[in-house]
Protein backbone atom coordinates (compact mmCIF):
# COMPACT_ATOMS: atom_id res chain seq x y z
CA UNK A 1 0.00 0.00 0.00
CA UNK A 2 2.25 3.15 -1.11
CA UNK A 3 0.19 5.96 -0.34
CA UNK A 4 0.79 7.83 3.23
CA UNK A 5 0.26 6.19 5.96
CA UNK A 6 -1.81 7.18 9.33
CA UNK A 7 -0.66 4.38 11.39
CA UNK A 8 2.40 1.94 11.10
CA UNK A 9 2.71 -1.02 13.22
CA UNK A 10 6.17 -2.62 12.99
CA UNK A 11 7.27 -5.89 14.23
CA UNK A 12 4.64 -5.84 16.91
CA UNK A 13 4.59 -8.40 19.65
CA UNK A 14 2.38 -8.73 22.67
CA UNK A 15 1.95 -11.47 25.54
CA UNK A 16 -0.46 -11.71 28.39
CA UNK A 17 1.66 -12.79 31.28
CA UNK A 18 3.95 -15.66 29.18
CA UNK A 19 1.17 -16.40 27.28
CA UNK A 20 1.50 -14.39 23.57
CA UNK A 21 -1.31 -12.86 21.99
CA UNK A 22 0.26 -10.94 18.67
CA UNK A 23 3.70 -12.40 17.04
CA UNK A 24 5.30 -10.30 14.79
CA UNK A 25 2.83 -8.18 12.98
CA UNK A 26 3.27 -5.69 10.34
CA UNK A 27 0.36 -3.44 9.16
CA UNK A 28 -0.16 -0.15 7.89
CA UNK A 29 -2.99 1.98 7.71
CA UNK A 30 -3.28 4.52 4.81
CA UNK A 31 -4.71 8.21 5.49
CA UNK A 32 -8.56 8.30 3.97
CA UNK A 33 -8.83 4.31 3.65
CA UNK A 34 -11.01 1.48 5.80
CA UNK A 35 -9.11 -1.13 6.29
CA UNK A 36 -10.79 -4.79 7.70
CA UNK A 37 -8.46 -6.64 10.33
CA UNK A 38 -10.36 -10.00 10.47
CA UNK A 39 -9.60 -13.04 11.86
CA UNK A 40 -11.69 -15.77 14.49
CA UNK A 41 -12.66 -15.03 17.72
CA UNK A 42 -9.52 -14.91 20.48
CA UNK A 43 -7.37 -14.58 17.35
CA UNK A 44 -5.82 -11.06 19.08
CA UNK A 45 -7.36 -8.26 16.35
CA UNK A 46 -9.39 -6.36 19.69
CA UNK A 47 -5.84 -6.26 21.33
CA UNK A 48 -4.54 -4.83 17.78
CA UNK A 49 -7.13 -2.15 18.39
CA UNK A 50 -5.90 -1.78 22.02
CA UNK A 51 -2.67 -1.56 21.43
CA UNK A 52 -3.24 1.40 18.88
CA UNK A 53 -5.15 3.33 21.48
CA UNK A 54 -2.59 3.14 23.55
CA UNK A 55 -4.69 1.11 26.34
CA UNK A 56 -2.03 -1.54 25.93
CA UNK A 57 1.92 -1.65 25.92
CA UNK A 58 3.25 -4.41 23.31
CA UNK A 59 5.93 -6.40 24.41
CA UNK A 60 8.52 -5.49 21.79
CA UNK A 61 7.55 -3.46 18.23
CA UNK A 62 6.01 -0.69 18.13
CA UNK A 63 2.34 1.61 16.84
CA UNK A 64 2.62 4.78 15.38
CA UNK A 65 -0.06 6.60 15.21
CA UNK A 66 0.53 10.31 13.07
CA UNK A 67 4.23 9.60 13.37
CA UNK A 68 3.99 9.19 17.55
CA UNK A 69 4.86 6.00 18.93
CA UNK A 70 2.02 5.13 20.80
CA UNK A 71 3.47 3.27 23.79
CA UNK A 72 6.12 5.63 24.33
CA UNK A 73 3.77 8.89 24.92
CA UNK A 74 3.34 9.94 28.24
CA UNK A 75 -0.31 10.55 30.36
CA UNK A 76 -1.05 13.72 28.62
CA UNK A 77 0.43 13.00 25.15
CA UNK A 78 -1.72 10.23 25.13
CA UNK A 79 -4.87 11.52 26.34
CA UNK A 80 -4.03 14.25 23.03
CA UNK A 81 -3.68 11.55 20.68
CA UNK A 82 -6.97 9.74 21.96
CA UNK A 83 -8.86 13.08 21.41
CA UNK A 84 -7.82 12.72 17.51
CA UNK A 85 -9.46 9.02 17.44
CA UNK A 86 -12.58 7.56 17.29
CA UNK A 87 -13.98 4.15 19.11
CA UNK A 88 -16.72 2.15 18.59
CA UNK A 89 -16.53 -0.42 20.85
CA UNK A 90 -18.44 -3.86 19.92
CA UNK A 91 -21.91 -3.29 21.95
CA UNK A 92 -21.83 0.36 21.70
CA UNK A 93 -20.49 1.06 25.08
CA UNK A 94 -23.15 3.77 25.60
CA UNK A 95 -23.22 5.67 29.00
CA UNK A 96 -26.16 3.94 30.66
CA UNK A 97 -26.48 6.94 32.70
CA UNK A 98 -26.88 9.79 29.90
CA UNK A 99 -29.35 10.31 27.45
CA UNK A 100 -28.21 10.06 23.69
CA UNK A 101 -27.73 13.58 23.51
CA UNK A 102 -25.38 13.73 26.27
CA UNK A 103 -24.00 10.39 25.25
CA UNK A 104 -22.70 12.50 22.04
CA UNK A 105 -22.15 15.95 23.86
CA UNK A 106 -19.76 14.64 26.48
CA UNK A 107 -16.43 14.72 24.62
CA UNK A 108 -17.41 18.10 23.68
CA UNK A 109 -18.36 19.62 27.15
CA UNK A 110 -15.11 17.83 28.33
CA UNK A 111 -12.98 18.93 25.87
CA UNK A 112 -13.96 21.86 24.32
CA UNK A 113 -15.23 25.28 25.72
CA UNK A 114 -17.67 25.42 23.17
CA UNK A 115 -21.15 26.98 24.35
CA UNK A 116 -24.17 24.74 24.43
CA UNK A 117 -26.31 26.34 21.89
CA UNK A 118 -23.28 24.99 19.43
CA UNK A 119 -22.68 22.23 21.20
CA UNK A 120 -26.82 21.45 20.44
CA UNK A 121 -25.81 22.33 16.63
CA UNK A 122 -23.06 19.50 16.45
CA UNK A 123 -24.79 16.93 18.48
CA UNK A 124 -27.99 16.81 15.97
CA UNK A 125 -25.50 16.99 13.33
CA UNK A 126 -23.77 14.39 13.97
CA UNK A 127 -27.20 12.28 14.42
CA UNK A 128 -28.57 13.14 11.33
CA UNK A 129 -25.53 12.08 9.78
CA UNK A 130 -26.30 8.32 11.81
CA UNK A 131 -30.41 8.80 10.43
CA UNK A 132 -31.05 9.42 14.31
CA UNK A 133 -31.95 12.76 15.01
CA UNK A 134 -35.17 12.03 16.31
CA UNK A 135 -34.10 9.91 19.11
CA UNK A 136 -31.98 12.87 21.19
CA UNK A 137 -33.91 12.26 23.79
CA UNK A 138 -34.19 8.84 24.30
CA UNK A 139 -32.29 6.62 27.03
CA UNK A 140 -29.89 4.07 25.80
CA UNK A 141 -32.22 1.15 27.51
CA UNK A 142 -34.41 2.88 25.27
CA UNK A 143 -32.66 2.06 21.52
CA UNK A 144 -32.56 -1.37 19.81
CA UNK A 145 -28.80 -3.06 18.91
CA UNK A 146 -28.63 -1.59 15.70
CA UNK A 147 -29.59 2.10 17.23
CA UNK A 148 -27.37 1.71 19.52
CA UNK A 149 -24.35 0.76 17.67
CA UNK A 150 -25.30 4.48 15.26
CA UNK A 151 -25.43 6.39 18.51
CA UNK A 152 -21.49 4.76 19.56
CA UNK A 153 -20.75 5.72 15.81
CA UNK A 154 -22.32 9.46 16.08
CA UNK A 155 -20.40 9.73 19.39
CA UNK A 156 -17.18 7.99 18.07
CA UNK A 157 -17.01 10.99 15.89
CA UNK A 158 -18.46 13.89 17.48
CA UNK A 159 -14.51 15.51 17.56
CA UNK A 160 -14.58 14.57 13.44
CA UNK A 161 -11.47 11.91 14.51
CA UNK A 162 -8.31 11.30 12.35
CA UNK A 163 -8.71 7.80 12.89
CA UNK A 164 -12.02 5.47 13.59
CA UNK A 165 -11.67 2.14 15.22
CA UNK A 166 -14.47 -0.11 14.87
CA UNK A 167 -14.45 -3.07 17.39
CA UNK A 168 -16.83 -5.77 15.75
CA UNK A 169 -19.49 -3.11 14.56
CA UNK A 170 -21.98 -6.11 13.01
CA UNK A 171 -21.84 -8.36 16.01
CA UNK A 172 -25.72 -9.22 16.56
CA UNK A 173 -27.67 -7.07 14.14
CA UNK A 174 -30.25 -7.89 12.04
CA UNK A 175 -29.36 -7.69 8.07
CA UNK A 176 -31.07 -4.01 7.64
CA UNK A 177 -29.06 -2.61 10.65
CA UNK A 178 -25.69 -4.33 9.64
CA UNK A 179 -26.68 -2.82 5.91
CA UNK A 180 -27.15 0.63 7.39
CA UNK A 181 -24.06 0.42 9.95
CA UNK A 182 -21.72 -0.77 6.94
CA UNK A 183 -22.92 1.97 4.76
CA UNK A 184 -22.46 4.53 7.56
CA UNK A 185 -18.73 3.55 8.05
CA UNK A 186 -17.91 3.91 4.40
CA UNK A 187 -19.81 6.89 4.09
CA UNK A 188 -18.88 8.69 7.40
CA UNK A 189 -14.62 8.19 7.02
CA UNK A 190 -14.98 9.31 2.80
CA UNK A 191 -16.98 12.58 4.48
CA UNK A 192 -14.44 12.97 7.26
CA UNK A 193 -11.50 12.52 5.16
CA UNK A 194 -10.57 9.70 7.80
CA UNK A 195 -8.74 6.75 8.19
CA UNK A 196 -10.87 3.67 9.61
CA UNK A 197 -9.62 0.15 11.14
CA UNK A 198 -12.83 -2.47 11.28
CA UNK A 199 -11.88 -5.54 13.23
CA UNK A 200 -14.43 -7.89 12.63
CA UNK A 201 -15.47 -11.83 11.44
CA UNK A 202 -18.14 -10.64 9.38
CA UNK A 203 -16.29 -11.39 5.65
CA UNK A 204 -19.51 -10.42 3.30
CA UNK A 205 -20.57 -7.20 5.09
CA UNK A 206 -16.82 -6.18 5.97
CA UNK A 207 -15.71 -6.54 2.18
CA UNK A 208 -18.30 -4.80 0.60
CA UNK A 209 -17.06 -1.40 2.14
CA UNK A 210 -12.91 -1.77 3.15
CA UNK A 211 -10.63 -0.68 0.59
CA UNK A 212 -7.74 -3.27 2.14
CA UNK A 213 -8.32 -6.37 4.57
CA UNK A 214 -5.84 -8.10 7.16
CA UNK A 215 -6.04 -11.54 8.05
CA UNK A 216 -4.85 -12.70 11.38
CA UNK A 217 -4.76 -16.15 13.22
CA UNK A 218 -3.17 -17.26 16.10
CA UNK A 219 -1.76 -13.59 17.28
CA UNK A 220 -0.04 -13.67 13.03
CA UNK A 221 -0.68 -12.01 9.92
CA UNK A 222 -1.50 -14.84 7.69
CA UNK A 223 -3.01 -12.76 4.29
CA UNK A 224 -3.81 -9.39 3.12
CA UNK A 225 -4.73 -7.90 0.22
CA UNK A 226 -7.91 -5.72 -1.39
CA UNK A 227 -10.98 -6.92 -0.87
CA UNK A 228 -11.72 -8.24 -4.03
CA UNK A 229 -8.24 -10.10 -3.69
CA UNK A 230 -9.49 -11.85 -0.76
CA UNK A 231 -12.83 -13.53 -2.06
CA UNK A 232 -10.71 -14.65 -4.95
CA UNK A 233 -8.08 -16.11 -2.78
CA UNK A 234 -6.42 -19.83 -2.89
CA UNK A 235 -4.89 -19.35 0.22
CA UNK A 236 -6.50 -22.43 2.74
CA UNK A 237 -7.33 -20.29 5.77
CA UNK A 238 -8.62 -17.60 3.49
CA UNK A 239 -10.56 -19.69 1.47
CA UNK A 240 -12.21 -21.24 5.06
CA UNK A 241 -12.93 -17.99 6.33
CA UNK A 242 -14.35 -16.52 3.76
CA UNK A 243 -16.62 -19.56 2.41
CA UNK A 244 -17.37 -20.46 5.91
CA UNK A 245 -16.44 -23.93 5.48
CA UNK A 246 -16.68 -26.11 9.27
CA UNK A 247 -13.18 -27.38 8.37
CA UNK A 248 -9.69 -26.92 7.43
CA UNK A 249 -6.57 -25.27 8.91
CA UNK A 250 -8.68 -24.07 11.31
CA UNK A 251 -10.11 -27.41 12.21
CA UNK A 252 -13.76 -28.48 13.26
CA UNK A 253 -12.63 -30.88 15.83
CA UNK A 254 -11.08 -29.89 19.01
CA UNK A 255 -7.05 -31.48 19.71
CA UNK A 256 -7.57 -34.56 20.60
CA UNK A 257 -4.29 -37.21 22.44
CA UNK A 258 -6.12 -40.31 20.49
CA UNK A 259 -8.30 -41.12 18.11
CA UNK A 260 -11.74 -41.88 18.29
CA UNK A 261 -10.77 -45.70 16.93
CA UNK A 262 -8.28 -45.77 19.57
CA UNK A 263 -10.86 -44.42 22.13
CA UNK A 264 -13.74 -47.10 21.46
CA UNK A 265 -10.88 -50.16 21.07
CA UNK A 266 -10.04 -49.03 24.46
CA UNK A 267 -13.45 -49.00 25.51
CA UNK A 268 -14.00 -52.72 23.78
CA UNK A 269 -10.83 -54.00 25.87
CA UNK A 270 -12.11 -53.00 29.39
CA UNK A 271 -15.55 -54.46 28.18
CA UNK A 272 -14.29 -57.28 27.13
CA UNK B 1 1.26 -36.95 52.43
CA UNK B 2 4.02 -34.85 51.26
CA UNK B 3 2.80 -33.47 48.23
CA UNK B 4 -0.59 -32.41 49.76
CA UNK B 5 1.26 -30.33 52.44
CA UNK B 6 3.41 -28.79 49.68
CA UNK B 7 0.16 -28.18 47.73
CA UNK B 8 -1.28 -26.87 51.00
CA UNK B 9 1.66 -24.40 51.52
CA UNK B 10 1.73 -23.44 47.57
CA UNK B 11 -2.13 -22.63 48.44
CA UNK B 12 -1.13 -20.80 50.90
CA UNK B 13 1.82 -18.36 49.56
CA UNK B 14 -0.15 -18.20 46.59
CA UNK B 15 -3.17 -16.46 48.39
CA UNK B 16 -1.48 -14.52 51.07
CA UNK B 17 1.26 -12.76 47.99
CA UNK B 18 -2.74 -12.08 45.86
CA UNK B 19 -3.69 -10.92 49.02
CA UNK B 20 -0.74 -8.31 50.07
CA UNK B 21 -0.28 -7.27 45.82
CA UNK B 22 -4.20 -6.31 45.97
CA UNK B 23 -3.84 -4.28 48.94
CA UNK B 24 -0.99 -2.99 47.39
CA UNK B 25 -3.28 -1.97 44.53
CA UNK B 26 -5.74 -0.73 46.59
CA UNK B 27 -3.18 1.42 48.47
CA UNK B 28 -2.03 3.37 45.26
CA UNK B 29 -5.48 3.41 43.59
CA UNK B 30 -6.48 5.41 47.00
CA UNK B 31 -3.37 7.50 46.09
CA UNK B 32 -4.97 8.12 42.36
CA UNK B 33 -8.15 9.00 43.67
CA UNK B 34 -6.47 11.89 45.74
CA UNK B 35 -4.14 12.81 42.92
CA UNK B 36 -7.69 12.84 40.18
CA UNK B 37 -9.92 14.95 42.67
CA UNK B 38 -9.27 18.02 41.05
CA UNK B 39 -12.58 17.38 38.65
CA UNK B 40 -14.51 16.53 41.19
CA UNK B 41 -14.02 19.46 43.76
CA UNK B 42 -13.90 21.60 40.11
CA UNK B 43 -16.99 20.20 38.58
CA UNK B 44 -18.74 20.42 42.00
CA UNK B 45 -22.38 19.14 40.01
CA UNK B 46 -20.73 16.15 39.60
CA UNK B 47 -19.99 15.28 42.98
CA UNK B 48 -23.08 16.65 44.43
CA UNK B 49 -25.13 14.10 42.50
CA UNK B 50 -23.53 11.42 43.99
CA UNK B 51 -24.50 13.14 47.61
CA UNK B 52 -27.68 12.77 45.84
CA UNK B 53 -27.81 9.20 45.11
CA UNK B 54 -25.66 7.82 47.87
CA UNK B 55 -26.96 10.24 50.36
CA UNK B 56 -30.31 11.54 49.94
CA UNK B 57 -31.47 8.24 48.63
CA UNK B 58 -30.03 6.61 51.55
CA UNK B 59 -32.44 8.68 54.09
CA UNK B 60 -35.43 6.97 53.80
CA UNK B 61 -33.53 3.17 55.36
CA UNK B 62 -31.09 5.29 57.65
CA UNK B 63 -34.19 7.53 59.46
CA UNK B 64 -36.22 4.64 59.62
CA UNK B 65 -33.25 2.31 61.15
CA UNK B 66 -32.17 5.46 63.57
CA UNK B 67 -36.28 5.41 65.12
CA UNK B 68 -35.92 1.88 65.34
CA UNK B 69 -32.63 1.85 67.14
CA UNK B 70 -33.28 4.83 69.41
CA UNK B 71 -36.69 3.34 70.24
CA UNK B 72 -35.09 -0.43 71.43
CA UNK B 73 -32.25 1.82 73.46
CA UNK B 74 -35.25 3.22 74.93
CA UNK B 75 -37.19 0.35 75.85
CA UNK B 76 -33.98 -1.47 76.91
CA UNK B 77 -32.24 1.34 79.11
CA UNK B 78 -35.43 1.93 81.24
CA UNK B 79 -35.76 -1.45 81.94
CA UNK B 80 -31.99 -1.41 83.06
CA UNK B 81 -32.00 2.11 84.70
CA UNK B 82 -35.30 1.58 86.52
CA UNK B 83 -33.68 -1.08 88.72
CA UNK B 84 -30.83 1.06 90.04
CA UNK B 85 -33.55 3.80 90.12
CA UNK B 86 -32.43 6.62 87.84
CA UNK B 87 -34.60 6.21 84.86
CA UNK B 88 -34.26 10.59 84.43
CA UNK B 89 -30.64 9.13 83.08
CA UNK B 90 -32.77 7.70 80.21
CA UNK B 91 -31.99 10.43 77.72
CA UNK B 92 -27.98 10.62 78.65
CA UNK B 93 -27.70 6.75 77.84
CA UNK B 94 -29.67 6.94 74.49
CA UNK B 95 -27.79 10.17 73.64
CA UNK B 96 -24.28 8.72 74.66
CA UNK B 97 -25.21 5.45 73.22
CA UNK B 98 -26.49 7.46 69.73
CA UNK B 99 -23.34 9.59 69.31
CA UNK B 100 -20.43 7.92 70.30
CA UNK B 101 -20.85 4.43 69.12
CA UNK B 102 -24.07 3.50 67.59
CA UNK B 103 -24.96 6.58 65.11
CA UNK B 104 -21.50 6.19 63.29
CA UNK B 105 -21.36 2.19 63.01
CA UNK B 106 -24.91 1.33 62.42
CA UNK B 107 -25.19 4.27 60.27
CA UNK B 108 -21.88 3.16 58.58
CA UNK B 109 -23.10 -0.19 58.38
CA UNK B 110 -26.51 0.42 56.65
CA UNK B 111 -24.18 3.16 54.23
CA UNK B 112 -22.11 -0.03 53.19
CA UNK B 113 -25.39 -2.10 52.64
CA UNK B 114 -27.35 0.65 50.60
CA UNK B 115 -24.81 2.83 49.19
CA UNK B 116 -21.20 0.77 49.26
CA UNK B 117 -22.69 -2.08 47.25
CA UNK B 118 -24.92 0.17 44.50
CA UNK B 119 -21.50 2.09 43.83
CA UNK B 120 -19.70 -1.24 43.33
CA UNK B 121 -22.00 -2.59 40.89
CA UNK B 122 -22.36 0.43 39.12
CA UNK B 123 -18.75 0.96 38.85
CA UNK B 124 -18.40 -3.05 38.17
CA UNK B 125 -21.38 -2.54 35.76
CA UNK B 126 -19.62 0.50 33.61
CA UNK B 127 -16.44 -1.47 33.71
CA UNK B 128 -18.19 -4.70 32.17
CA UNK B 129 -20.26 -3.02 29.38
CA UNK B 130 -16.39 -1.18 28.14
CA UNK B 131 -17.87 2.10 29.49
CA UNK B 132 -14.68 2.97 30.88
CA UNK B 133 -12.71 1.92 28.50
CA UNK B 134 -14.64 4.15 26.43
CA UNK B 135 -14.26 6.52 28.36
CA UNK B 136 -10.62 6.25 28.51
CA UNK B 137 -10.14 6.36 25.12
CA UNK B 138 -12.36 9.32 24.67
CA UNK B 139 -8.88 11.30 27.12
CA UNK B 140 -11.19 11.06 30.03
CA UNK B 141 -9.61 9.66 32.67
CA UNK B 142 -12.43 7.22 34.34
CA UNK B 143 -10.65 7.42 38.21
CA UNK B 144 -11.40 11.50 37.82
CA UNK B 145 -14.71 11.45 36.07
CA UNK B 146 -16.50 8.50 37.74
CA UNK B 147 -14.06 7.57 40.83
CA UNK B 148 -13.70 10.07 42.39
CA UNK B 149 -16.58 11.99 42.80
CA UNK B 150 -18.52 9.04 44.17
CA UNK B 151 -15.55 8.88 46.83
CA UNK B 152 -16.31 12.25 47.73
CA UNK B 153 -19.87 12.18 47.70
CA UNK B 154 -19.82 8.90 50.19
CA UNK B 155 -17.17 10.70 52.62
CA UNK B 156 -19.55 13.83 52.27
CA UNK B 157 -22.63 11.86 52.66
CA UNK B 158 -21.80 9.77 55.66
CA UNK B 159 -21.22 11.91 58.89
CA UNK B 160 -24.83 13.48 57.70
CA UNK B 161 -26.28 10.24 57.36
CA UNK B 162 -24.67 9.24 61.09
CA UNK B 163 -25.65 12.61 62.31
CA UNK B 164 -29.27 11.90 60.79
CA UNK B 165 -29.73 8.55 62.51
CA UNK B 166 -28.29 10.04 65.77
CA UNK B 167 -31.02 12.67 65.99
CA UNK B 168 -33.82 10.09 64.99
CA UNK B 169 -32.65 8.04 67.51
CA UNK B 170 -32.89 10.61 70.18
CA UNK B 171 -36.33 10.81 69.03
CA UNK B 172 -36.92 7.28 69.37
CA UNK B 173 -35.63 7.26 72.71
CA UNK B 174 -37.81 9.82 73.71
CA UNK B 175 -40.82 8.43 71.97
CA UNK B 176 -40.43 5.70 73.82
CA UNK B 177 -39.20 6.94 77.07
CA UNK B 178 -41.07 9.84 77.67
CA UNK B 179 -44.35 9.58 75.38
CA UNK B 180 -44.97 5.77 75.75
CA UNK B 181 -43.12 4.87 79.43
CA UNK B 182 -43.71 8.06 81.22
CA UNK B 183 -39.85 9.28 81.84
CA UNK B 184 -39.70 13.07 83.13
CA UNK B 185 -39.36 14.74 79.67
CA UNK B 186 -37.06 18.10 81.74
CA UNK B 187 -35.01 15.54 83.15
CA UNK B 188 -34.90 13.46 79.95
CA UNK B 189 -33.16 16.78 77.97
CA UNK B 190 -31.86 18.41 80.84
CA UNK B 191 -29.80 15.60 81.89
CA UNK B 192 -29.09 15.03 78.22
CA UNK B 193 -27.98 18.17 77.65
CA UNK B 194 -25.90 18.53 80.73
CA UNK B 195 -24.10 15.45 80.22
CA UNK B 196 -23.08 15.26 76.43
CA UNK B 197 -20.00 16.79 75.72
CA UNK B 198 -19.27 18.87 72.07
CA UNK B 199 -15.75 17.83 71.83
CA UNK B 200 -15.53 14.68 73.60
CA UNK B 201 -18.84 13.10 72.50
CA UNK B 202 -20.55 14.83 68.80
CA UNK B 203 -16.98 15.76 67.78
CA UNK B 204 -15.27 12.51 68.42
CA UNK B 205 -18.86 10.61 66.74
CA UNK B 206 -18.67 12.74 63.59
CA UNK B 207 -14.98 12.14 63.13
CA UNK B 208 -15.48 8.40 63.49
CA UNK B 209 -18.31 8.77 60.93
CA UNK B 210 -15.72 10.63 58.11
CA UNK B 211 -13.47 7.89 58.80
CA UNK B 212 -15.66 5.25 58.02
CA UNK B 213 -17.18 7.47 55.28
CA UNK B 214 -13.68 7.30 53.94
CA UNK B 215 -13.81 3.05 54.46
CA UNK B 216 -17.07 2.38 52.72
CA UNK B 217 -16.24 4.77 49.71
CA UNK B 218 -12.78 3.68 48.87
CA UNK B 219 -14.00 -0.13 49.50
CA UNK B 220 -16.90 0.68 47.40
CA UNK B 221 -15.15 2.37 44.07
CA UNK B 222 -12.03 0.13 44.55
CA UNK B 223 -14.26 -3.35 44.32
CA UNK B 224 -16.18 -1.98 41.42
CA UNK B 225 -13.23 -0.59 39.65
CA UNK B 226 -11.32 -4.02 40.47
CA UNK B 227 -14.05 -6.30 39.11
CA UNK B 228 -13.79 -8.76 36.93
CA UNK B 229 -15.97 -7.85 33.88
CA UNK B 230 -18.48 -10.74 34.14
CA UNK B 231 -21.61 -11.05 35.73
CA UNK B 232 -20.11 -13.25 38.30
CA UNK B 233 -17.15 -10.68 38.98
CA UNK B 234 -19.22 -7.76 39.60
CA UNK B 235 -21.70 -9.84 41.93
CA UNK B 236 -18.70 -10.64 43.95
CA UNK B 237 -17.17 -7.49 43.97
CA UNK B 238 -20.91 -6.24 45.61
CA UNK B 239 -20.27 -9.06 48.15
CA UNK B 240 -16.87 -8.16 48.74
CA UNK B 241 -17.66 -4.55 49.66
CA UNK B 242 -20.37 -5.20 52.21
CA UNK B 243 -18.24 -8.09 54.01
CA UNK B 244 -14.88 -6.27 53.68
CA UNK B 245 -16.16 -2.43 54.74
CA UNK B 246 -18.35 -3.71 57.44
CA UNK B 247 -15.50 -6.04 58.67
CA UNK B 248 -13.17 -2.62 58.31
CA UNK B 249 -16.05 -0.19 60.48
CA UNK B 250 -15.84 -2.28 63.22
CA UNK B 251 -12.10 -2.95 63.48
CA UNK B 252 -11.85 0.89 63.11
CA UNK B 253 -13.96 1.57 65.52
CA UNK B 254 -12.13 -0.36 68.34
CA UNK B 255 -9.09 1.65 67.23
CA UNK B 256 -10.93 4.63 67.22
CA UNK B 257 -12.84 4.39 70.48
CA UNK B 258 -9.92 3.04 72.12
CA UNK B 259 -7.46 6.07 71.24
CA UNK B 260 -10.79 8.91 71.67
CA UNK B 261 -12.51 7.53 74.87
CA UNK B 262 -9.60 5.69 77.06
CA UNK B 263 -10.44 7.07 80.52
CA UNK B 264 -12.87 9.17 80.00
Amino acid sequence: MPQESLVEIRNLNFSYDSRPILSGINMTIPRGKVVAVMGSSGCGKTTTLRLIGGQLKPTSGEVRVGGQVVHQLDASKLYALRRRMGMLFQFGALFTDMSVYDNIAFQMREHTDLPETMIRDLVLMKLHAVGLRGAHNLMPSELSGGMARRVALARAIALDPMLIMYDEPFAGLDPISLSIVGELIRKLNDALGASSIVVTHDVHESLKIVDYVYFVSEGKIVAEGTAEEMKNSTAPYVHQFVWGEADGPVPFHYPSRTTYGEELLEREVKRG
Amino acid sequence: MDNALLRFLQYLGNQVTRRIWRLGFASRFFLAIFLQSGTAFRRLNLTLREIYFTGVLSLIIILVSGLFVGMVLGLQGYDTLQRYGSTEALGILVALSLVRELGPVVAALLFASRAGSAITAEIGLMKATEQLSAMEMMAVDPIARVVAPRFWGGVVSMPLLAALFSAMGIFGGYLVGVQLIGVDEGSFWSQMQASVDFRQDILNGVIKSFVFGIIVSWVAVFEGYDADPTAEGVSGATTRTVVTSSLAILAADFILTAFMFRGA
